[in-house]
């Protein structure tokens, strides 16, 4: 069992234990799955709690700036595998959950959550999942957290993932179809395509990225910057909306407007709706936000 | 075996046989002997109906029968797990799932394919040779466990260590609910919106449903593969380079380490090339590109050195590469030749204290008079104590518990966590208060109500509260062809 740590308990004060409440991060994605209007806004715990670049596992409070984070990281040739736009919040990109475009590579953000202190809707701190880079200890509440919009429980102290920063990275686009590059490159980070170019990102070692490189220049490509993204997102659904951009992989389309969410089953929405009752019986976690209502 | 006559006097056992047929149903002595136990220590628990259900639609039929007949049902894979999740309490229905093991389709180009889950995790990596592909979780059970009872369990194996267990390899499973209802949770983007409900699922060991097809993730094989053995006069210094090399930044598709005593029962056997007179060696696996490969090696050598390794062999060929593999994994068999039972346990520890924790599993063990090995997943801090004993002798068992009771507590007060791949079946579940708070626990308790507020998929499993069954009456003998 972990001890409280003071600053969960102040951050437990702060939820209290009624009326509708909800967790201000960067704000940055604040729309996602319907805002929390009339809630009472409160903030996660702030800082780098304990870097353990050893364990590679970090410990930091869920207001933390992700940009801080890698920072901190950085100092020790290490990353987590989350992203989120400038001003971004730890706690605010899992509650999110959204894939980070380097997903073929880092893996999901489920992956990358160990433990999370939590104010529950009763008020009380609880945590879930444990310090350790494997666990299977009692259920993933963890994975369940992730993606959840703050409706299950708030987030205070997290420890994640880290891995080690990439040793090399090189972006290359050309006029090629995404699975001439995929035949040609070894677990590439992230593969976009635009219904005509394919932009793809390498990651690793110096000389075996000149090889994979090599290769590619022989299929038309060259080296470019990394690409810049309609905001908006989607789901591929067999074609590319105009100036959309696929994620090769991962389903998710980068688009000027924001998609419709997709639809879900009757009977997979009614088993989140009992999660949701279960956690949070009165519903004052975030209210009005839906995960289902989000385009992932 | 056969019900001997034509109706059954039980209307649940008449209402299965409806579903399933007369030949999809036993409920003869033999049967429910064989199904009331799995590869645990468990013993005491007691199979009622057992149903060979060959579809989703069946399954759903075992389960809506079951429960209309305020009876728990319990799902069944191949019977290889550690911790007794699947050894039954109060006579349920058994839903084995091992008829449906037909592996659906595979889509190379997407890396995905459809599987039932009594198909065997092994023999999904054969029928994908030749595609350049691979299912990554490789439990040491992989020649029988199914891939079923890899998502019950959230599986892990050596190559977890790079490539994360089971759930990160599962995008989408449809799942028979403890009302019947059939629902698919996750999708083939492994992306899917709202609550991540696969993710909840997975690990669930079998008390929130019972999954019935799933989506896997396939990994690409690697284009290079370079395995080492690292030799090591003190486990100390073997322990100290795990965490080196994990502070390096390298993380090593695998790392795993034997103590002497292994090494010791296994090398006459396999004829790995180990030491004999080793403390410890550690098996190194690195994967992925030639350069970036190579670099690893040169960069463990030279950790290897600083620590105090006597050698550092890269295994030439492939010949010499399956002959380490081999080695590590007939482990688990040759202990036979020291004693005649054992007691498996598996805690997870930060890696940072592997030397400190291994020295104080040596020492918790000669307090009990007993003999330890230890051959684990040092990469992750995945420990396997092995004790060693003959259950012939009179108080030994006592003492075996007492010293796994210890090594559990040891493990939880540096900073670690009961499982890391066995699960806590009934096995653990008086321990999970060691790790979690009241509230902790019943933060745990909301999620398993959402998906079965009746209590009726594997009950008394998991979480100490609520009913309980079965207790730890005798410790089982090294089953054929296991490895840890």
């Amino acid at each position: 069992m972990t001890p409280v740590d003071y600053r969960m308990e102040a951050f437990r004060g702060t939820v209290g234990i009624s009326g509708p409440v909800c967790v201000r991060g960067g704000g940055t994605r604040w729309g996602v799955g319907g805002g929390a209007a009339g809630a009472r806004e409160v903030s996660a715990p702030l800082g780098i709690l304990a870097l353990e670049p050893a364990e590679m596992t970090v410990k930091v409070g869920a207001g933390t700036l992700l940009a801080d984070l890698a920072d901190a990281l950085s100092d020790h040739g290490q990353e987590v595998g989350i992203d989120g736009p400038p001003g971004s919040t730890v706690g605010g990109a899992l509650a999110v959950g959204r894939g980070p475009l380097r997903r073929r590579r880092v893996g999901a953000v489920a992956d990358v959550l160990l433990q999370a202190d939590c104010v529950g809707a009763d008020g009380a701190t609880f945590t879930a999942g444990g310090p350790t880079v494997k666990n299977v200890t009692g259920y993933d509440l963890c994975r369940l957290l992730v993606g959840s919009l703050g409706t299950l429980a708030l987030l205070g102290v997290v420890i994640l993932r880290t891995r080690p920063l990439p040793a090399r990275i090189v972006w290359m686009g050309g006029e090629v179809e995404p699975d001439r590059v995929l035949s040609e490159t070894y677990r590439p980070a992230c593969v976009l395509w635009d219904g005509a170019r394919t932009s793809v990102l390498l990651e690793g070692h110096a000389e075996d990225l000149e090889r994979t490189a090599g290769r590619l220049a022989r299929l038309g490509m060259a080296g470019m910057d990394p690409p810049d993204l309609p905001v908006g997102r989607g789901r591929w659904t067999g074609h590319l909306p105009s100036g959309g951009v696929l994620e090769v992989g991962t389903g998710v389309v980068h688009q000027p407007l924001e998609g419709a969410p997709p639809t879900v089953d009757d009977g997979v929405r009614a088993l989140g709706a009992r999660m949701k009752a279960s956690f949070d019986p009165t519903g004052r976690l975030n209210p009005g936000r839906d995960p289902y209502g989000a385009v992932a | 075996m056969r019900w001997p006559w034509r109706r059954s006097p039980d209307p649940l056992v008449r209402e299965l046989v409806d579903a399933l047929g007369r030949d999809r149903v036993q409920v003869g002595e033999v049967a429910r002997r064989l199904y009331s136990r799995d590869a645990s220590v468990i013993r005491g628990g007691r199979a009622g109906v057992i149903c060979f259900p060959e579809s989703t639609r069946e399954v759903s039929a075992c389960v809506v029968a079951a429960v209309a007949h305020g009876r728990a049902f319990v799902a069944r894979g191949a019977g290889t797990g550690l911790t007794g999740g699947a050894v039954p309490c109060d006579e349920p229905v058994m839903v084995v799932m091992t008829r449906m093991n037909r592996i659906l389709k595979v889509d190379a180009q997407r890396r995905l394919a459809w599987v039932e889950p009594g198909v065997v995790n092994l023999d999904l990596s054969r029928h994908l040779a030749g595609t350049g592909l691979h299912f990554a979780p490789d439990p040491s059970s992989q020649q029988s466990c199914t891939i079923g009872g890899n998502v019950a369990n959230n599986s892990g194996g050596p190559h977890c260590l790079l490539y994360g267990v089971t759930s990160a390899h599962v995008l989408a499973v449809e799942v028979v609910l403890p009302d019947g209802e059939v629902v698919v949770l996750g999708d083939e983007d492994g992306d899917a919106a709202g609550y991540d409900l696969r993710g909840a699922f997975v690990g669930g060991e079998g008390t929130l449903g019972i999954a019935t097809r799933i989506c896997v993730r396939l990994t690409e094989d690697p284009p290079e593969v370079a395995t080492l053995l690292l030799d090591f006069t003190d486990v100390g210094a073997a322990a100290e380079t795990v965490s080196a090399i994990i502070a390096e930044g390298i993380v090593p598709a695998a790392l795993e380490m034997m103590d002497q005593r292994v090494v010791e029962a296994v090398e006459p056997f396999v004829r790995a090339g180990y030491p004999m007179d080793a403390a410890a060696v550690l098996i190194v696996e690195l994967d992925g590109q030639p350069a970036g490969v190579a670099d690893e090696i040169r960069r463990i050598n030279g950790l290897a050195h600083t620590y105090g390794a006597r050698s550092v062999r890269v295994a030439a060929d492939e010949d010499e590469r399956e002959r380490i593999w081999k080695g590590r994994k007939s482990a688990f068999g040759a202990i036979a030749v020291i004693k005649p039972d054992y007691y498996l346990n598996d805690t997870v520890i930060p890696r940072t204290k592997l030397a400190e924790v291994i020295a104080r599993i040596y020492e918790i063990v000669d307090e009990q008079d007993l003999m330890v090995m230890n051959v684990f997943h040092a990469g992750d801090g995945n420990l396997h104590p092995l004790i060693v004993f003959d259950a012939r002798e009179e108080g030994v068992m006592e003492r075996v518990l007492a010293a796994g009771e210890e090594i559990v507590r040891v493990s939880v007060a540096v900073g670690g966590v009961l499982s890391g791949e066995h699960g806590i079946g009934l096995e653990k579940k008086r321990f999970m208060s060691l790790q979690f708070s009241p509230a902790d626990l019943e933060a745990q308790q909301r999620l398993r109500t959402a998906f079965d507020p009746a209590g009726m998929a594997n009950p008394a499993k998991v979480l100490p509260s609520g009913a309980s069954c079965g207790h730890v009456t005798s410790l089982g003998r090294v089953p054929e062809g296991m490895w840890i």
